[in-house]
């Protein structure tokens, strides 16, 4: 696998390659090489199995990270490749044209983390949140607590009333009352 | 000619346009809109599918989820290592055993923790019995889809078996926490094999009989035979794994291709079929059940008696672990499960995120297959995927 990534790293520009285990690497490429690099690695190297697409917020350096992640089950080995986005200008381009389950992956990323995927299929629509009118939820400047406590809280406590006096108050309206006023 | 051989009259069902797609004109009237889900509690209708129907058959089929979003990821995002396993293990419901495993390994991987040999061979026994489990609940209930109940009844009896082995093991019976970042909680109760393996005597015959009951029958093999076919150049396309892939001839099981814990010292092979039907993805579930009874026959004869259980962790309080990320799998009964984990320095993750089956093939490869098929299909072709709702929006 080194051989490989050697001769892709001259021409799709990789980067930080960090060999976490014997099956596992992860690599780095630029968003415009990024398409070019996983339809290389489909269709020639044998990267047929689509795993997962994921997004990291890295607030502090201003960036989001998309990583992909494919297998290759011939050789029993995965590559997680990064991307890191501008977080301002958070737009990728759409790889839903090269695995079916990738317009999943882009839809909830789009809605969970604001970023864009145009011409994904159903990308604009929610995914899992319906009327959601804040940032989205999975950045990591949304506080989930501080949107619990503004949209639930202060609750109303629920009238409560002593049951006995309920009931002696709806048998005998007024009359119970009244009867008890002249006994004393 | 047969008299039950009807050419059906098929001018009013759409047809394709240029583009390929078929014309669908809602507002012709020949065609019904029609939602399942997503408020039935059962694992079928806890999602949404939104079908357009022509007669009683599938022309349109686009999937939803439903009401079962509770933000996990974005919770664990704010608790500590050890704070966000019970919460991990709740992302799926049928198998929370799959999430006990690749959450303590992501965070043992990343912290350079190896764990003692006594507490692979313990987490290897909760992976096999949780599959188990949950195998014993879908394989008979393929068949309750088809009205089936009696197959169902059994099964629940026979998963009753098991969790009553997971509680006396481990003290709970769905949710158990055993496997937690450096090892497990304890070693095998006295006693604990005997037991198990008169329950494995009766899932034994449970096996004979479900044979008999369901794929012997000749209402569920009508039913099941060449329905929902799943062309094999579908399963890298859409991400299909486990069962499902197997049974459109794939070889794929993360046992065998990634051995893992001490699945390379056992002796197994999963099955694999060459034509992806309902039949035959419930089926190859049923040998799953062999296989796995099996496995746990051989981890208990193999199993040393005694041993470390836990490697020393840091205290759970104050565990920060390096920046960093790592990806792990493991074979759950649907297939492939892992996790994505990235660590920042902190005490608590940067980002987790999982990676279920069903997030692919209950999503957009039942979309696909769903068109065509007949209305009261549709619940048995979800079973056969092994829905699990959950998983996909955690």
């Amino acid at each position: 696998m080194k051989q490989v990534l050697e001769k892709l790293s001259a021409s799709f520009e990789i980067e930080d390659i960090v060999y976490q285990r014997d099956d596992l690497t992860f690599l780095s490429a630029k968003k415009e090489n990024l398409i070019n690099l996983i339809t290389h690695l489909r269709d020639i190297e044998g990267f047929s199995h689509f795993v997962l697409l994921s997004c990291v917020d890295w607030i502090e350096d201003d960036k989001f990270q998309l990583t992909y992640f494919l297998n290759k089950p011939e050789e029993k080995y995965d590559l997680g490749i990064r991307c890191m986005i501008d977080r301002k200008e958070a737009s990728m381009d759409s790889a839903h044209h090269l695995w079916k389950q990738i317009a999943t992956y882009q839809r909830e990323i789009k809605e969970m983390f604001g970023v864009d995927f145009p011409g994904s299929p159903g990308v604009d629509e929610p995914f899992i949140l319906e009327g959601w009118d804040n940032i989205p939820p999975m950045r990591r400047d949304f506080d989930t607590k501080q949107y619990s406590a503004d949209t639930f809280f202060p609750r109303e406590r629920p009238k409560t009333n002593d049951p006995k006096e309920y009931m002696k108050e709806q048998m005998h309206p007024g009359e119970w009352g009244e009867y008890r006023k002249e006994k004393k | 000619m047969s008299l039950l051989n009807i050419e059906t009259d098929r001018s009013k069902y759409p047809v394709k346009g240029e583009d390929g797609k078929l014309q669908i004109d809602l507002d012709s009237h020949k065609y019904v809109k029609l939602w399942q889900g997503p408020n039935h509690p059962g694992v079928t209708g806890n999602m949404a599918l939104e079908l357009t129907l022509a007669g009683d058959e599938i022309v349109e089929s686009k999937t939803h989820v439903g009401y079962l979003h509770r933000g996990f990821e974005k919770l664990i995002e704010r608790r500590l290592f050890v704070q966000g396993l019970p919460t991990s293990i709740r992302m799926c419901v049928a198998e929370p055993d799959s999430n006990e495993y690749v959450y303590s390994t992501c965070v043992e991987q990343l912290s350079g923790i190896d764990i003692p040999e006594m507490a692979k061979w313990i987490r290897a026994l909760l992976l096999e019995m949780a599959r188990l489990q949950a195998l014993l609940r879908v394989v008979p209930g393929q068949g309750g889809t088809f009205a089936l109940g009696l197959g169902v009844q059994w099964g629940v009896y026979m998963r009753e078996l098991i969790l009553d082995r997971f509680e006396e093991l481990t003290g709970g019976r769905v949710y158990h926490m055993f496997m937690t970042p450096g090892g497990v909680r304890g070693l095998l109760p006295g006693g604990f094999k005997k037991r198990m393996e008169e329950n494995l005597k009766e899932i034994d015959q449970f096996v004979i009989n479900i044979d008999n009951l369901m794929y012997s029958n000749s209402v569920f093999k009508k039913r099941a035979i060449d329905v929902a076919v799943l062309d094999p150049s579908w399963i890298d396309k859409y991400g299909a794994v486990g069962p499902v892939a197997r049974s459109a001839g794939y070889n794929r099981d993360v046992r065998k291709d990634y051995p893992y814990l001490i699945y390379d010292q056992l002796d197994f092979e999963p099955k694999v079929m060459n034509h992806s039907d309902i039949y035959n993805r419930s089926r190859i579930r049923w040998y799953d059940i062999q296989t796995s009874v099996d496995l746990i026959r051989q981890i208990m004869a193999k199993m040393p008696e005694k041993g470390d259980i836990k490697a020393e962790t840091p205290n759970v309080l104050h565990w920060r672990i390096p920046k960093g990320e790592t990806y792990v799998r493991s074979e759950a009964s649907r297939g492939e499960y892992g996790l994505y984990m990235v660590t920042d320095g902190s005490d608590k993750p940067r980002r987790i995120n999982l990676r279920g089956p069903s997030y692919t093939q209950a999503v957009a490869l039942l979309q696909d297959l769903l068109v065509g098929a007949n209305i009261a299909d549709v619940a048995a072709i979800m079973v056969s995927l092994q829905t699990c709702p959950p998983e996909i929006e955690r």
